[in-house]
């Protein structure tokens, strides 16, 4: 039986070989108080 | 660096450093716990041991999860080491001197004073005063000079009350939009208002210039009324809401954020969260108080666990809603595990005193809007440029990799280090870190993950998805 589901993600390692830095500045988005990188888009 | 928590009745295993998110039963948690530091036969005899009676878990069973637990890892979505520290300030490096959002302080001055305010009730500790369309023009000068190749620009209308210079604003935008285009930019204009000046003319400007709107709100009208108040001590909540509703409609409901804060008064804010969802707004963002320990307003240590439950309350009520059919957003929940941010971003942060910065009303520059008016972190002006190399060089180095206490935590990835303005206040230190905020950081991102294995595994669309 799969113990083990794994859910579609963005690949980190991967995303190492190709920084555009067109993303948002997340300060900006909405809380301007604590930063949430995590929060935010690739817009490329 | 794998982090393994419980919530909300799902075993979840992140693999932080590739980005994997494991939804588990509970054998495959326990053996993943184990996997590393504990011999293979060693290992599943003591779970034959736990399981016992089990007729799911069996050694041929286990045998099976140890071999799919070796296969995520051999796939690099499991136990992926942390090797990415070399590139902590590459991206910085490569990106040179280039600037690509503002913060411009249109008002030093403000309509209502809220004694929570880190601004000072809009001060910043300094003089009161508007930004005149000369330096607006020359800020955005400035930053299409420093831009480099990047396309897309965002400047930020804030203060005090930028509404407080609405003509200005106005004048600035026009600037922009007239050379954009020769100047091959994207403008991105936010506003942050506290809508005491909303009216058709703001609302139609807004919407047809602005990428976002933010609304401060602090939800319950004897919440809201308690701390933002004008200066004759009158609460704002029965002016701004119906203004407020009047804008987002017009705005087809999307692209604003009702923005509130939480304080020692409030820690069961998601009361203050579904009274906003109440008022028909759905996209929501409500952020713990800003302060010194010692202020009135600010969040308890006993405070803090209250939060943390709240936040869980809240993740189980939003899902409860994407059942019914009614999801609103809360902007930390917003993880968008397929699209998020590359490496480079997660280990450089939010850009603050390097490609971010802060724009007072007469064009002196800060690293962001958390510290203008303190005068040793000024670093140069929009005349005559940066003239203080060494503290954007501080925070140039400002990155995951930064701060020793997060070596080995494993949200690192997630907050990129913390806001340094948050640690600088806390430690005295941009360097430094905020404590209270990376247990409630963890939470969050703990909670947000829990919803996406939740969606996942119920089929529901998460609202970020309907909205693409």
């Amino acid at each position: 039986m799969k113990r083990i589901k794994t859910l579609e993600t963005r690949n980190l390692c991967e995303s190492a070989k190709k920084g555009c830095g067109e993303c948002q500045t997340s300060c900006q988005s909405a809380c301007k108080t604590s930063c949430g990188v995590a929060n935010q888009k690739c817009e490329n | 660096m794998v982090h393994q928590y419980k919530l909300n009745g799902y075993n979840i295993v992140l693999d932080t450093c590739s980005g994997s998110v494991h939804s588990v039963d509970e054998v495959a948690y326990d053996m993943i716990e184990g996997f590393e530091n504990i011999d293979k036969e060693v290992l599943i005899n003591s779970l034959l041991e736990k399981y016992a009676g089990r007729d799911d878990v069996s050694r041929s069973e286990l045998e099976d999860c140890y071999d799919d637990i070796c296969e995520l890892r051999d796939a690099g979505k499991l136990f992926t080491p942390n090797n990415y520290e070399d590139m902590a300030g590459t991206f910085k490096e490569r990106s040179g001197d280039v600037i690509k959002a503002l913060c411009l302080h249109v008002a030093h001055t403000c309509n209502l004073t809220c004694s929570y305010c880190f601004a000072a009730q809009g001060k910043y500790n300094g003089d009161r005063g508007l930004m005149s369309f000369e330096v607006g023009k020359r800020a955005l000068d400035f930053l299409v000079e420093h831009s480099g190749k990047r396309v897309n620009l965002e400047v930020d209308f804030f203060g005090g009350e930028p509404l407080m210079n609405f003509d200005v604003v106005k004048q600035i935008v026009a600037y922009a939009r007239s050379i954009e285009k020769e100047k091959h930019k994207n403008f991105r204009f936010t506003l942050t208002t506290n809508g005491m000046l909303i009216d058709d003319d703001v609302i139609d400007f807004a919407n047809k210039e602005m990428s976002n709107v933010v609304l401060s709100l602090d939800g319950r009208k004897e919440i809201n009324d308690r701390l933002r108040v004008d200066y004759k001590g009158r609460g704002s909540y029965d002016v701004i809401v119906p203004k407020f509703q009047k804008l987002v409609k017009a705005r087809g409901g999307k692209n604003y954020y009702m923005r509130g804060t939480f304080t020692h008064a409030n820690p069961d804010f998601t009361n203050d969260v579904f009274h906003m969802a109440d008022l028909g707004f759905t996209e929501l963002s409500m952020e713990p108080v800003v302060g010194k320990p010692e202020d009135e307003a600010s969040l308890t240590p006993e405070d803090i666990e209250i939060v943390k439950q709240q936040y869980e309350i809240l993740a189980k009520d939003m899902l409860r809603r994407e059942r019914e059919g009614k999801p609103i957003t809360f902007y930390h929940y917003m993880l968008d595990l397929k699209g998020g941010p590359c490496i480079y971003k997660r280990i450089s942060g939010c850009g603050v005193g390097t490609e971010y910065m802060a724009v007072t009303p007469w064009g002196d520059l800060y690293p962001c809007h958390q510290f203008v008016g303190d005068e040793k972190y000024k670093l140069g002006d929009i005349f005559n440029g940066i003239n203080n190399e060494a503290l954007r060089d501080d925070f140039r180095s400002c990155n995951a990799y930064a701060r020793e206490e997060c070596r080995d935590c494993w949200a690192q990835l997630y907050c990129s280090g913390g806001c340094a303005a948050n640690g600088y206040h806390a430690s005295g230190s941009i360097k430094g870190i905020y404590k209270p905020g990376c247990e409630l950081f963890k939470k969050r991102i703990e909670c947000a993950v829990m919803m996406r294995v939740c969606e996942e595994e119920e089929g529901l669309s998460n609202k970020e998805d309907l909205n693409e």
